[in-house]
């Protein structure tokens, strides 16, 4: 183990900050596209049928072939590594704010748009808020199988821990496939937890589990 | 005096729906300031169409809605609903946000500052008279009658003079609903504040509304006071709304002892002999006999037994005149008089006008004939059986009087 730090130590620092950083710029634009997006899919249920059923279609697609089909058109490295992540991301944070948000009581929505709230209000005073933990959710998945997924990227030449993994297949040396592999699971569970405590702060008092 | 404007003028409005459903057709109604405007009706009728269209919750797809005599078409629909409250049965208070920003939530979208939304909502609960410590908690900490009190007053935060509640108390048991009705009808007397409000509750319309408007089909049927609409419903579907009982109970309610009373009582003045007044008595066949003076002011009575004892001593009425005598103003209402003959068991009530001026007399026998006629009378549509009306007919027969007069005017019924 010691020795295996000795060697790897510096090597799996940078590989796990690469990891993390493409998952990162990953699902943050995944939360920037796909939480706008599904509330605006709650204004207009029709389009949203057919958008979400795009995402899910998007989502069937093998992770390796749509890694691949990204290099004939952003080459390899890390951009197309990024986009492709960013693509899986969508799907769970979109669902679910549609879900969350098409969950709020229309009674609670009704009054605020009684009393004077513009659209806008109502959306962020109102629905969002009560929509947060069904929200969060899908972000919190959304970032599992980010981390996870990012490792299948070293193929594309995006670096991170696949990179350790690859290797260790290759070479036969299996304390490089599970040091690689531990520091995966150990980030996707930091993040999560980090998107926990996120969450708890999101959410409105009341709705706090 | 120029017409005061109306706060709220309907002009010929309809409301089709997608589909071709018509909720609402040729609705014309002026909700003036200060009133207390129920609209009541059966489920369907088009009360919360008629009503989501003053804050333009839903557009008309005909006519013209005035406020303050401005087409609300010409008033931005975000600003128009701050300008009016809004409370709806589901009370719809935000989970997430305390008391204190649910009451606030219309002062915080005028941006009024902190300090001032914090006095008013301090201002408010307290007029609920409920504890300031309540601002802090969330509504579910709150009971059912104790949310929709806040439901309330959220309405009335941004001192709008216009509050719509759709059927605010429908899902309050009996004894919250009670309180809360005294509350509103309260605040709307206190605050001068204008009420539309939707029930299908006919005893809450008669207790809450100065106005009150029978919808049906997505028509008006009656807009009237609650006394014109009990004395005189505009047809059956009104007479079934208010229901016969009431009906029935209204016209008691409004007649007076001068619709009632026997004209000519017996009556003689001070100056006369006893002997004049023995023969007045046996003439009328009567016991007792009314003293007035000249100009026929009441002054007392004389009766039988009085005339028998002082017969040696006393000359003329005047000396045995009784003075203390329980009467009763011509235009009192039947219904209290009739409760306080029958209560004290008086044989009779002199009948007074403003001067003090004798005009007639209700006796306990005229009283059962008032009751009678009042439940079976003038109108043939409510004919009792048969057993009911003759139980109540022998009103000369002493005993049959006596008890079906004191059991007050429900007594027939009971037979
Ligand atoms: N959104 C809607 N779409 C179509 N029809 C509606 C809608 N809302 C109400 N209606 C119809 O309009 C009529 C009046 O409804 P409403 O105003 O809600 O009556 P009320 O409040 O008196 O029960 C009913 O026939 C109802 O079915
Ligand atoms: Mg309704």
């Amino acid at each position: 183990m010691f020795a295996f730090l000795n060697t790897h130590g510096s090597e799996l620092i940078t590989k796990t900050w690469e990891q993390l950083y493409i998952s990162a710029i990953a699902l943050g634009l995944g939360v920037i596209a796909a939480v706008p997006l599904g509330i605006l899919l709650t204004r207009f249920p029709k389009t949203a049928k057919v958008v979400i059923g795009i995402a899910s279609m998007l989502q069937t697609v093998p992770s390796l072939a749509l890694l691949a089909l990204m290099i004939p058109l952003f080459g390899i490295g890390k951009v197309p590594a990024i986009v492709a992540l960013f693509i899986y991301s969508l799907l769970p944070i979109l669902r679910n704010t549609y879900i969350g948000m098409e969950d709020v009581d229309p009674v609670l929505i009704d009054a605020a748009k009684g009393m004077g709230m513009t659209a806008m209000q109502s959306i962020r005073q109102v629905e969002v808020p009560l929509a947060m933990p069904v929200i969060m959710a899908g972000i919190r998945l959304s970032a599992i199988y980010v981390i996870a997924w990012a490792t299948l990227a070293s193929y594309i030449g995006a670096g991170g821990l696949g990179d350790l993994i690859f290797n260790g297949l290759n070479l036969f040396q299996p304390d490089l496939i599970i040091g690689g592999t531990i520091p995966v699971t150990i980030l996707a569970l930091v993040i999560d937890w980090l998107l926990g405590r996120l969450e708890y702060h999101l959410t409105p008092v009341s709705e706090r589990a | 005096m120029p017409e005061e404007q109306p706060m709220v003028q309907f002009k010929d409005v309809e409301k089709v729906y997608q589909g071709g459903n018509v909720a609402v057709e040729h609705i014309n109604l002026e909700i003036h300031k200060g009133e207390f405007v129920c609209l009541i009706g059966t489920s369907g009728s088009g009360k919360t169409t008629t009503m989501r269209m003053i804050n333009r919750m839903l557009e008309p797809s005909d006519g013209q809605i005035l406020f303050n005599g401005k087409d609300i078409h010409k008033i931005d629909a975000v600003k128009l609903r701050r300008q009016i409250g809004y409370v709806i049965q589901n009370i719809g208070l935000m989970p997430h946000m305390t008391i204190y920003e649910n009451i606030t939530i219309v002062p915080k979208l005028l941006k009024w500052p902190e300090e001032k939304r914090r006095k008013k909502a301090k201002e408010m609960v307290d007029l609920v008279e409920l504890p300031e410590d309540y601002l802090d908690r969330y509504p579910s900490e709150l009971s059912g009658g104790q949310q929709q009190r806040i439901g309330v007053i959220r309405a009335l935060a941004a001192n709008q003079d216009l509050i719509l509640m759709d059927e605010p108390y429908g899902a309050l048991d009996p004894i919250t609903r009670e309180a809360l009705q005294e509350l509103i009808k309260n605040l709307q007397e206190k605050l001068g504040k204008t009420v539309v409000f939707v029930t299908h509750d006919m005893d809450e319309a008669l207790k809450l509304a100065t106005q009150i408007v029978v919808m049906d089909h997505g028509h008006i049927i009656q807009n009237a006071t609650p006394t014109e609409l009990l004395t005189h419903p505009a047809n059956k579907f009104v007479e079934n709304l208010v229901g016969q009982d009431r009906l029935v109970q209204a016209r008691a309610d409004v007649t007076t002892v001068e619709q009632i009373m026997l004209k000519n009582p017996a009556a003689i003045t001070p100056g006369k002999s006893l002997a004049e007044a023995i023969s007045l008595m046996r003439k009328r066949r009567v016991d007792t006999l009314l003293v007035t003076d000249d100009e026929n002011h009441l002054k007392g009575f004389i009766d039988l037994e009085s005339l028998e004892t002082r017969y040696q001593s006393a000359t003329s009425v005047g000396d045995i005149t009784k003075s203390s005598i329980f009467y009763v103003n011509k235009n009192a209402l039947l219904r209290d008089t009739a409760d306080r003959i029958l209560k004290r068991g008086f044989k009779y009530v002199p009948v007074v006008d403003n001067d003090q001026k004798l005009v007639g007399i209700v006796t306990r026998a005229s009283l059962v004939d008032a009751v009678y006629d009042t439940i079976w009378g003038e109108n043939e549509d409510y004919q009792a059986s048969d057993s009911a009306k003759e139980s109540a007919t022998p009103t000369d027969q002493e005993p049959a009087t006596d008890s079906a007069a004191a059991d007050d005017r429900e007594a027939p019924k009971e037979v």
